[in-house]
């Protein structure tokens, strides 16, 4: 992808303009005075830590919220949204990194949904769907059914799907939230291949990232926001990834990764050519030793954490073997594998991580509620409390109390409390599945830390991640799979990017 | 269709074929156990395939699926609606008494002429349109669960009918003597199959059934619905006006219920209170059994008449082998619960 840096593009006007915005709630001030402009034909990065400021922003331009000072110019014009169909009618759309659709209608269902091209009143014509959704996917280089149903394909797809709803839109200023966080390496290349061809055609880019590497290759220029204020506007180029965390984190990180302390011990679990009933995972055999912490690579699809759910149990196991101290165990289910002093912190946080309504301490001791019994059915909770407190200090959950509710944390809290939920059954081996997924660079690395930490106690760690310098910072061994199977195993240390993607294309 | 099954199979290692066969067994046993009660009911009382009795399953079934299409659109929006049956009996009650022939003796109002056919027909709709409104409106306006909406205005119905049966020279009896031009109108007949005239009324509601079909799958309202069904978040923010499909989905609902208390009205002849009395469970199951979903936004016209069917073979074939009738209801319910369970299993994300 070319960088195009801002020179010669100052004279050009401001596609979008938002001016000394202010937005107060009660005893916070979000933000305060941010101006934020985007030019015509380029991508603009805004960074900045969770609760940085960066969605009340976004919330402010598409009338989620009503800003109370500031103004907003699109094309020179001043504009206030009432709502995000408004914006979206101006030619202001945000792809948002929980996509929201309607998974059991088809394509164009979704595409065109609030606007169905009707005749007689009340007729949809099909063809007339087709047609034009056939258009705008051939114009983004798209090669997705119109009328495949939303919920069978996966997540990068959907994701085209909804920047093709926004091009559908005529939409000048096009946000992407995270938009390749769950994204592989391939569908990255081609996510920014469509932001090239949008770029082109003269729209704004909004992108909102965590990820250095990502927007340092694809942004014109970047935007840091830091406690409800814009820190630095630069053109990419001028940028470097220390200068960014500094920016973001308002102090020096001595470095993205924790030092490797923790030496491994003697195997402890091996599986034996383990296979899965109804999962692509296919005879893999693996080790993790005491104290180590173990990658699993790979693209989407590779298998990865089904093998997580295999080992946990979760999945139906065809056959194979896991050996625990070299002794068989079978791991028929969560509860057995839990007896068996295993821990999985799944993917989708919100949808299979938290219980969002419930407060810290329910979410902290649910999967170890036997240890706070008295007698047989009484649950002492004033035990449950001292534990859930000694947590939250122990990991530095950033909470009011132990009483709120977990939804209102952000993402990198939300994942302490869950690695303080495993911590209370006493793990040996924490089967990790993207667990930074989402979460801001400082948060990041405490969740490092705190791996790090377990390891050199002697737990045993299995992460499965899709960001490769992740794996290599933080891993002793990474393992990479493709197509179902292991296709390789390198030693972190002396690994690249570049060995762990050719071994993850193995099998495709 | 078969010849890709058999492609397919072939084209199976052998190991997978046993399981193969067993899915495909499985997902189909809905049809398989059916074919197979049909005929061993068959063998044991020859008289339930004869003429008589399929038009009767067939009559049944149409007077059965007006309320199940009504109450499928409610449990797409994820929904349910548990004033159906309450609203069924209202209407029916409404309709006769206003229907009842000139000069009959215990005529509920007196004075009151036999009204146009068409006129009451109106009245009647407006009558269900007006509870389905109440449903809808509370449902999206105040964020209730249908459930709890319906569960209060199936209440309020049934005592306003209580009321009406009341009313005029009634007190409280049921109402026959409908007028035969009502009775011509629903239950005559101008087609016969095997000699057993076939009743006007399944005609009128393959009509309705078709319209039905194409405002499911053709229009604008259709597709929002089912949008709303599956993900009422993105359908707000893609600017669909989410409490108006839902007030109209319970209104086009209490329109559909409607029909059925008139059909009823006339079918029946004799309207008490108990008139649809638990109509809505019988509607719900058939939605279920043929596929409409309660996680929301699936469903489709072809699987709520196969579900009605369905349920109606059952229920006549199991009077046909001369079960006790209080043994009827245990098997009935066993039957609902195993085919959900089975239909349930296609919804399944296997791991």
């Amino acid at each position: 992808m070319p960088n195009i840096s801002g020179n010669g593009s100052e004279k050009q006007a401001f596609l979008l303009e938002m001016r000394s915005i202010v937005k107060d709630f009660p005893g916070v001030h979000a933000l305060k005075s941010v101006s934020f402009a985007v030019r015509p034909g380029s991508v603009h990065a805004l960074m900045g830590e969770n609760g940085a400021g960066k969605s009340t922003l976004m919330k402010c331009l598409f009338g989620i919220y009503q800003k109370d000072r500031g103004e907003i110019l699109l094309e020179g014009k001043q504009v206030r949204f009432g709502n995000p169909k408004e914006a979206l009618e101006h030619g202001v759309a945000m792809v948002h990194q929980e996509l929201n659709q309607a998974l059991k209608r088809n394509v164009m269902d979704n595409i065109w949904l609030g606007r169905y091209p009707t005749r007689f009143g009340g007729y949809v014509s099909e063809k007339e769907m087709y047609r034009r959704t056939k258009e705008i996917f051939d114009s983004l280089g798209l090669s997705i059914d119109p009328h495949r149903v939303m919920g069978t394909m996966s997540v990068a797809q959907r994701q085209m799907a909804e920047i093709a709803k926004a091009v559908s839109y005529d939409a000048k200023i096009i946000v992407l939230d995270e938009p390749t966080s769950s994204l592989t390496e391939q569908e990255v290349a081609h996510l920014f291949e469509i932001i090239g061809t949008l770029r082109a055609r003269g729209c704004g880019i909004i992108y909102i990232s965590h990820k250095m590497e990502e927007i340092l290759k694809i942004s014109d220029e970047i935007t840091v926001m830091r406690d409800g204020a814009n820190v630095a506007t630069a053109p990419a180029a001028e940028m470097t990834m220390d200068r960014i965390i500094r920016l973001m984190v308002g102090r020096e990180l001595s470095s993205r990764f924790p030092e490797k302390l923790s030496k491994p011990g003697e195997v402890i679990f091996r599986t034996e050519g383990i296979s899965s009933r109804f999962t692509q995972v296919e005879d893999v055999s693996i080790h993790v030793r005491k104290g180590e912490i173990v990658g699993l690579a790979g693209l989407a699809g590779a298998g990865r954490s089904e093998l997580l759910e295999n080992i946990f149990g979760i999945s139906a196991r065809k056959c194979g073997k896991l050996l625990l101290h070299g002794k068989e165990i079978r791991n028929r289910s969560s509860r057995e594998a839990i007896r068996n002093g295993f821990a999985l912190v799944t993917e989708e946080r919100r949808s299979t991580g938290i219980f969002g309504i419930l407060d810290i301490t329910e979410n902290t001791t649910v999967s170890a509620l036997k240890r706070f019994l008295v007698g047989k059915f009484f649950v002492n909770d004033g035990k449950r409390y001292q534990k859930t407190e000694e947590m939250i200090k122990r990991l530095g959950v950033r909470t009011a109390s132990r009483k709120t509710q977990i939804r209102t944390l952000s993402g990198g809290n939300q994942q302490k409390v869950i690695f303080g939920r495993w911590l209370l059954t006493e793990p040996e081996i924490l089967l990790l599945d993207e667990p930074t997924r989402g979460i801001d660079v400082g948060a990041k690395f405490e969740i490092y830390q705190l791996m790090e930490e377990l390891a050199a106690r002697g737990k045993s760690i299995i992460i499965v991640s899709s960001e490769l310098p992740e794996l290599i910072g933080v891993c002793h061994r990474i393992y990479v799979m493709s197509g179902g199977k292991v296709t390789g195993e390198v030693d972190a240390a002396s690994t690249t990017q570049e060995e762990i993607m050719t071994l993850a294309a193995k099998n495709l | 269709m078969k010849l890709k099954i058999i492609e397919k199979f072939k084209a199976l290692e052998p190991s997978e074929r046993r399981t193969y066969l067993s899915e495909l067994l499985i997902s189909n046993s809905l049809y398989i156990l059916l074919a197979a009660a049909i005929i061993l009911i068959q063998c044991i009382n020859p008289r339930f395939l004869s003429w008589p009795s399929v038009v009767n399953i067939i009559s049944l079934s149409a007077a059965n699926l007006p309320i199940a299409l009504g109450i499928a659109g409610a449990i797409i929006l994820t929904g349910t609606d548990l004033s159906a049956g309450r609203i069924v009996g209202l209407v029916a009650c409404v309709a006769a008494a206003l229907l009842q022939t000139s000069g009959y003796a215990a005529k509920m109002f007196p004075g009151l002429d036999t009204l146009p056919i068409p006129l009451v027909f109106l009245l009647v709709i407006a009558i269900g349109a007006l509870v389905g409104f109440i449903n809808g409106y509370c449902t999206a306006t105040f964020h209730l669960h249908p459930f709890i909406v319906t569960l209060s205005t199936q209440l309020v119905v049934y005592g306003a009918l209580l009321l009406f049966l009341m009313s005029g020279n009634n007190n409280g009896q049921s109402i026959s003597g409908l007028d035969p031009s009502y009775t011509a109108f629903i239950k005559g007949s101008f087609l016969s199959l095997g000699g057993t005239p076939i009743p006007n009324y399944v005609w009128y509601v393959l009509g309705i059934t078709a319209i039905m079909w194409f405002v499911w799958n053709k229009t604008a309202f259709g597709k929002n619905m089912f949008a709303v069904g599956s993900n009422p978040d993105a359908a707000n923010v893609s600017g669909v006006n989410v409490k108006r499909v839902i007030v109209l989905v319970f209104m086009l609902a209490g329109v559909l219920y409607a029909v059925t208390g008139f059909i009823e009205a006339a079918r029946i002849g004799s309207n008490s209170a108990a008139t649809g009395l638990n109509y809505e469970l019988d509607a719900i199951a058939a939605c279920v059994i043929g596929g409409v979903s309660f996680v929301g936004g699936t469903g489709k016209i072809s699987g709520v008449i196969l579900g009605v069917v369905l349920l109606r073979l059952i229920f006549v074939g199991l009077t046909f082998l001369g079960i006790d009738a209080n043994m009827q209801y245990i098997i009935k319910g066993l039957i609902i619960l195993i085919a959900c369970a089975i239909d349930m299993r296609k919804y399944l994300v296997r791991r």
